[in-house]
């Protein structure tokens, strides 16, 4: 293992890119089962739960499950290695320095906003995946397990949603930044390409920043306040 | 015009320097920044002082081996341009001007703002070429080549290796660097034949010299004198990655 992450400097970021882009499909993946609580409350309950319950005994994507929680401790190992040892090429630093203003300050901190999304997703998995996997959960009128109710019960305390928009905000510029950078990683030269590649990974950023922010907030508004 | 100067002095490698304080008063606009330099130095030398050493050559931009790092940008403020293209008249009468060597892991400091960029030699001497010897230069038009392709690859090979791309990286990268020599050889058809081999060579050596990992925040080609773009590194991590799957090709 230590030989293999001990490698090229440009496989190491190959690596980082294959495990940030599976990352970020099986985001577009997550998004679009979420959405399914935007449905009237009846019928969201009902098939959320469903949803939950087939994406847990399934085989082929249990097998996939493995693979993601694999691809964010490699993702997240990676991570670690990579910007010890920048910091040690960077040499010194400057006395006087305005090197901020030639790059994107997320570009920058793509480490910091990647340790945002990890202690999120400790958070997160912690209230969800554990709690369905291994709490005890009340059971809906099918007898599936309501994690309908839990999820919307979570929602109901502002801090949470807010916590929630601050993890998905640093997902957001960690996104605009990382999937175009994968991209470059993969060798996206020719200057069409690549522009094309940008106007993909930015619109595909956008669109699940603020999908992830939008649903929430929907819960918190729709089963909280009205 | 007059100016203040903090300008870093370091002995040697194995010491450790400071930022000291000079000041010039009759500095004109039309001076190039090497030559206020030169001017303090005169000065220096006449009150018997050590005077600053400083890395030129052509003093015209074209040789790469100025390379100061000025009020905290590589080459100083204007984009485009090498230190010794730099003129007086793009600073303010009074002001502080802070000169500082350009940094990164695999650049150590000789003296004063002078540094070892040999690690660029080491990597341009594991690939930077063409292995066959084709005696005297051929018939230029020999090789069918098309315009674009001839611009495109003069484009890349305009690097002159001044290091400021691995200074202004906050990874100390030489991606751009060490691209720019690939992607200019991989471009035409005298260097394609041996591509893969040399690509796996000088990322090799790049990486050996401790440069650290490109992260694509295009930092380089905004300070790059040349204006190298950083499509240069997308071409070497496709001309990596082919050469990865598919084997050195020898
Ligand atoms: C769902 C979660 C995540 C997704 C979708 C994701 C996605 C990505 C993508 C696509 C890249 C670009 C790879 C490249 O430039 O070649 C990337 C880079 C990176 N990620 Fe993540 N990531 C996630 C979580 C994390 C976590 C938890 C950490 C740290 C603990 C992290 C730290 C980094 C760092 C340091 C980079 C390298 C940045 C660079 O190239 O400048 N990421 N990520
Ligand atoms: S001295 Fe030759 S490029 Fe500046």
């Amino acid at each position: 293992m230590s030989t293999f992450l001990e490698n090229s400097t440009l496989f190491r970021k190959v690596l980082m890119a294959l495990t940030g882009l599976f990352l970020s499909v099986f985001l577009i993946v997550h998004l679009a089962g979420n959405l399914q609580l935007l449905l009237p409350p009846d019928q969201a309950s009902i098939q959320f739960n469903q949803y939950s319950k087939f994406m847990t005994s399934n085989l082929l994507i249990k097998i996939v499950s493995y693979v993601l929680y694999l691809s964010i401790i490699l993702h997240a190992v990676l991570s670690l290695i990579i910007t010890l040892k920048n910091k040690k090429s960077a040499g010194g630093g400057y006395a006087y320095d305005k090197r901020a203003k030639v790059s994107n300050w997320y570009s920058r901190n793509m480490g910091i906003l990647g340790t945002i999304i990890l202690l999120f997703l400790i958070v997160h998995m912690k209230d969800f995946w554990y709690e369905y996997k291994f709490g005890s959960l009340p059971m809906d009128a099918e007898g599936n397990k309501d994690l309908f109710s839990i999820v919307v019960s979570a929602f109901g305390e502002p801090l949470y949603v807010v916590g929630y928009i601050i993890a998905f905000v640093a997902l957001g510029y960690h996104l605009l930044h990382g999937i175009f950078s994968a991209f470059k990683t993969f060798g996206a030269y020719p200057s069409r390409i690549s522009s094309l590649l940008y106007f993909i990974s930015t619109g595909l950023t956008i669109l699940l920043t603020v999908g992830f922010i939008f649903i929430p907030i929907f819960i918190y508004l729709k089963y909280h306040i009205a | 015009m007059k100016i203040k100067l903090k300008i870093w002095r370091q002995i040697n490698a194995e010491s450790k320097g400071k930022l000291v304080d000079y000041s010039l008063d009759n500095v004109e606009e039309d001076m190039s920044f090497l030559e206020m330099l030169d001017l303090l130095n005169e000065e220096l030398i006449l009150k018997g002082e050590r005077p600053v050493e400083f890395d030129h050559d052509c003093r015209e931009g074209i040789c790469g081996t100025c390379g100061l790092f000025i009020n905290g940008r590589a080459h100083g403020p204007l984009a485009g341009t090498s230190t010794c293209q730099l003129h007086m008249r793009s600073f303010k009468d009074g002001e502080t001007i802070y000169i500082e060597p350009f940094r990164g892991g695999a650049f150590n400091v000789i003296r004063d703002l002078k540094i070892d960029r040999s690690s660029f030699d080491r990597i341009m001497s594991k690939g930077g070429y063409i292995s066959t010897p084709v005696g005297d230069a051929p018939e230029a038009n020999a090789v069918p080549i098309t315009h674009d392709q001839a611009e495109s690859a003069f484009d890349s090979a305009a690097c002159i290796g001044c290091g400021a791309c691995v200074a202004t990286c906050k990874n100390g990268s030489a991606a751009l660097f060490t691209s720019a020599k690939i992607t200019h050889l991989a471009k035409l058809p005298q260097g394609k034949v041996e591509s893969r081999a040399r690509v796996l060579k000088m990322v090799e050596q790049m990486d050996e010299e401790g440069f650290g990992h490109c992260t694509n925040t295009l930092a380089c080609q905004v300070e790059c004198p040349q204006e190298i773009s950083v499509s240069n590194i997308d071409r070497m991590n496709w001309e990596y990655n082919k050469a990865k799957i598919l084997g050195k090709g020898d």
